[in-house]
């Protein structure tokens, strides 16, 4: 029916539309969903008669629409503000469409009293639209488009300005006049309830593209893109390359998914928090002990821990987290080693090394409060792992010393990553002995590395074993609309996890928990 | 919580500074005595001396002629100003030159306009003076009407597109109701600006068509007479008239929207 091919809209630098198509059926309900900016209202604008598109064409039963102005298109639209007019009685306001067409008086008449029964709107037709609620004036602004009997009718965020319990009446009583009246309705959102709740397929939009259009529940089941798997709905969300068996993700093994990608592809898995499996488990020694056994992955993560928790300072300090870990993972130092030598090389005067303690303060600062019940832990935790991150402060700085350019800068990502995860994480995996360290560390003036590394380090010990997929520690839980939310810190991953289970759930905040899903209920994106 | 009665001092200062002129001149044109300056008595006697002075009749018809027709001439053509303004151009400067005539010295205005008449070769009456009014007034209306339009709805008058309506139509039945109270309260400002205005009027008005501020200087030269407190009092009555309907309008009228 309605036939958008190819548009494009630019405003300035910005573009807003950027060859869009999209093809809509007669008599559905159709929705534009996406954030704020992502070029959707300009779409309805367009189709309107508002506003002109830079190429493309939009036909609406064939007919060219874009060649008429607005005035004269089948197509009425509903405005966000509503757009009444103050001046007139609700009955004007709904009969204006009707007298541009220059009908009878009595038709007028009779329609709009029609109209307004069906909209419930009947003893009001005299009131002006200030004396009316908020719920009201959107029936009389629905009433005076459809009074009209567009062939399209556009919804510009029909219900945004209208409090949750009115809100939710509004979306019944929308779907109900739509199925009943039979127009085409095409309502632009960005609230995702409302879109799922009034469509029947809907269009998401991000950054003037269509990324997908689909049916709710296939939108919600089976995203196509990864801006629709992090948009619609709650998501985890896992990066990856994807493998036989599912996808290999950095620092957490292979994640189980139904993989039909080729080895090898970039990709991103998507598991809904309510296809998650949560069990507690009993035991918490063992997997502290466990030494780096995934080292290539781990690495990795340890580089991009590392080098953001310096970006601050310098190039070359970036490197010095790559480098160190690599040298930590073979090493066996003792405690007591570990501490000379992470004090020597604050003495000398390496300008990388200083920068680098500038750096990062408030990471640093939190590594060390947050360290302290670990600390104990810590001290039964075998020598190993605190031989670890010993080795790799001297290293961390001897590098530091000659690198002056990297490629490390390049992954660097910003202070905050870092304050991520070397305050929060570490403090969550304390039990997994190597964060112990890190607040002897400090204490004896060790640089950032030192602080940013064992976190990691920690983290890449706590994946691996265990009959869980995923293993962590429940940071949050909150229980609403019947639902318990539990958010999950697993190792190895700077954002928690999200499990959604049906009613209460025992699992409290601080217990570790294993995290299971069967493959079919992951999604896997190339990407 | 109380406020210190010695805070309210200033404020009664103000108003007293304010009004006392006025209410001694309104006293006054109440006066028996022929003397401006002491009251001796209660009498209308100088109401009805004004009532027949053929010279005040005369200059408050021509005021009157050039005050309605200026009034008329700058409503519409200052509210299609700031329509423009505020539609056709994102120029400031444009902007600013709009209402620039309004704030200009009169005495510039005026002289400017005599010049211009004499290079045109305009004869000087009524409607040098007429034109020369509409030129400020116009730029009072667009300046009143274009702050209206900066708070109006623009999805007003696409909703009036969308509903089918034309260009045209939708400026008649929805922007203009819109801009009802702007447009009358312009109109009011250059009607009352237009009724005193002394300066613009004395330079193009031809001496045989004097508007009402003319004549009244004319006779203050010889000294101020209760006859001219009367007539003052009676200016008075209107433009307080006047002020007061315009409040009253935009009250209502910002009821409504």
């Amino acid at each position: 029916m309605l036939q958008i091919t190819g548009v494009s809209r630019r405003f300035g630098d910005v573009t807003a539309l950027s060859e869009v198509s999209l093809e809509i059926r007669q008599g559905e309900f159709f929705a534009l969903l996406g954030p704020s900016g992502c070029g959707k209202t300009t779409l309805l604008r367009i189709l309107a008669g508002f506003e002109t598109p830079d190429s493309g064409a939009v036909t609406l039963d064939g007919d060219d629409l874009l060649g008429q102005p607005a005035h004269r298109r089948p197509v009425n639209l509903m405005f966000q503000s509503y757009a009444l007019f103050p001046h007139m009685t609700v009955a004007k306001n709904v009969a204006y469409g009707l007298e541009r067409e220059r009908l009878p008086r009595a038709e007028v008449r009779e329609r709009v009293a029609e109209v307004l029964e069906k909209v419930g709107l009947s003893e009001t037709a005299g009131r002006k639209p200030h004396r009316l609620s908020g719920g009201q004036r959107q029936r009389v602004a629905l009433a005076r488009a459809i009074v009209k009997r567009p062939r399209l009718l556009l919804l510009d965020e029909p219900l945004s300005a209208l409090d949750k319990k009115v809100r939710a009446e509004m979306q019944l009583e929308l779907k109900r006049l739509q199925h009943e009246v039979g127009i085409t309705f095409v309502v632009v959102t960005h609230d995702q309830e409302e879109a799922m709740s009034l469509a029947d397929r809907i269009a998401v939009f991000s950054a003037g593209r269509v990324e997908q259009v689909d049916a709710p529940v296939t939108l919600y089941e089976r995203p196509a893109t990864p801006f629709v798997a992090g948009f619609v709905g709650a998501n985890n969300l896992f990066e990856g390359e994807a493998r036989a068996g599912g996808l290999s993700c950095d620092g957490l093994g292979v994640l189980p998914v139904v993989s039909e990608l080729p080895e090898g592809t970039a990709a991103l898995l998507a598991v809904r928090p309510e296809r998650l499996r949560l069990d507690e488990e009993t035991v918490t020694e063992p997997e502290a002990v466990t030494a780096a056994e995934d080292s290539e992955a781990e690495t990795e993560s340890k580089a991009e821990t590392g080098s953001g928790a310096v970006t601050d300072s310098e190039d070359a300090a970036a490197v010095t987290g790559d480098e160190a870990v690599a040298d930590g993972e073979a090493q066996e130092v003792s405690g007591d080693e570990a501490a000379a030598d992470s004090e020597s090389p604050v003495d000398g005067d390496d300008p990388a090394d200083e920068e680098a303690v500038d750096g990062d303060d408030p990471a640093d600062e939190e590594a060390v409060d947050g360290d302290d019940p670990a600390d104990e832990e810590a001290v039964d935790d075998g020598e190993e792992s605190r031989g670890e991150e010993a080795t790799a402060v001297p290293e961390a700085v001897k590098d530091s010393q000659n690198a002056e350019e990297s490629e490390g800068s390049e992954e660097s990502a910003g202070p905050e990553d870092s304050e991520v995860t070397a305050g929060e994480e570490v403090p969550e995996e304390s039990e997994a002995a190597a964060g112990g360290e890190v607040p002897e560390e400090s204490e004896a003036a060790a640089d950032d590395e030192v602080a940013a590394d064992p976190a990691v380090a920690a983290d890449g010990e706590a994946v691996t074993g265990g009959p869980g997929v995923l293993r962590g520690k429940v940071v949050d839980v909150s229980f609403y609309g019947g639902v318990s939310h539990v958010s999950v810190l697993v190792a190895g991953r700077s954002t928690p996890v999200l499990v959604a289970t049906q009613g209460a759930t025992q699992v409290q905040a601080g217990s570790s928990v294993t995290l299971t899903w069967r493959a079919e209920d992951g999604v896997l994106i190339p990407q | 919580m109380r406020r210190s009665p010695l805070l309210h001092l200033p404020f009664w200062a103000t108003y007293v500074f304010l009004y006392t002129p006025i209410v001694v001149l309104v006293v006054m044109s109440f006066n028996s005595g022929k003397s401006p300056y002491s009251f001796t008595g209660f009498s209308l006697k100088w109401y009805g001396k004004l009532a027949g002075n053929d010279l005040v009749k005369e200059g408050l018809v021509n005021t009157l002629i050039v005050a309605v027709g200026c009034t008329a001439l700058s409503t519409v053509l200052g509210t299609l100003l700031a329509v423009g303004l505020a539609r056709h151009t994102r120029s400031r400067l444009l902007d600013a030159l709009g209402v620039l005539p309004a704030v200009l010295p009169d005495l510039v205005l005026a002289i400017g306009l005599l010049v211009f008449y004499a290079t045109v070769k305009m004869t000087l009456g009524l409607h040098s003076v007429l034109l020369a009014h509409t030129v400020f007034g116009m730029a009072f209306v667009a300046a009143v009407v274009r702050t209206r339009l900066v708070h109006a709805d623009n999805s007003l008058e696409e909703a009036s597109r969308d509903l089918g309506a034309t260009p045209f139509t939708t400026f008649l039945r929805v922007t203009l109701p819109q801009l009802a109270p702007g447009i009358a309260a312009g109109a009011l400002l250059a009607f009352t600006l237009s009724v005193d205005e002394f300066v613009i009027a004395f330079f193009t008005s031809a001496p045989a068509t004097p508007t009402l501020p003319i004549v009244i200087y004319s006779m203050v030269r010889f000294g101020v007479t209760p006859e001219i407190n009367a007539l003052a009092t009676l200016l008075l009555a209107v433009s307080f008239t006047v002020v007061i309907v315009a409040q009253r309008m935009t009250r209502l009228t910002e009821s409504l929207s």
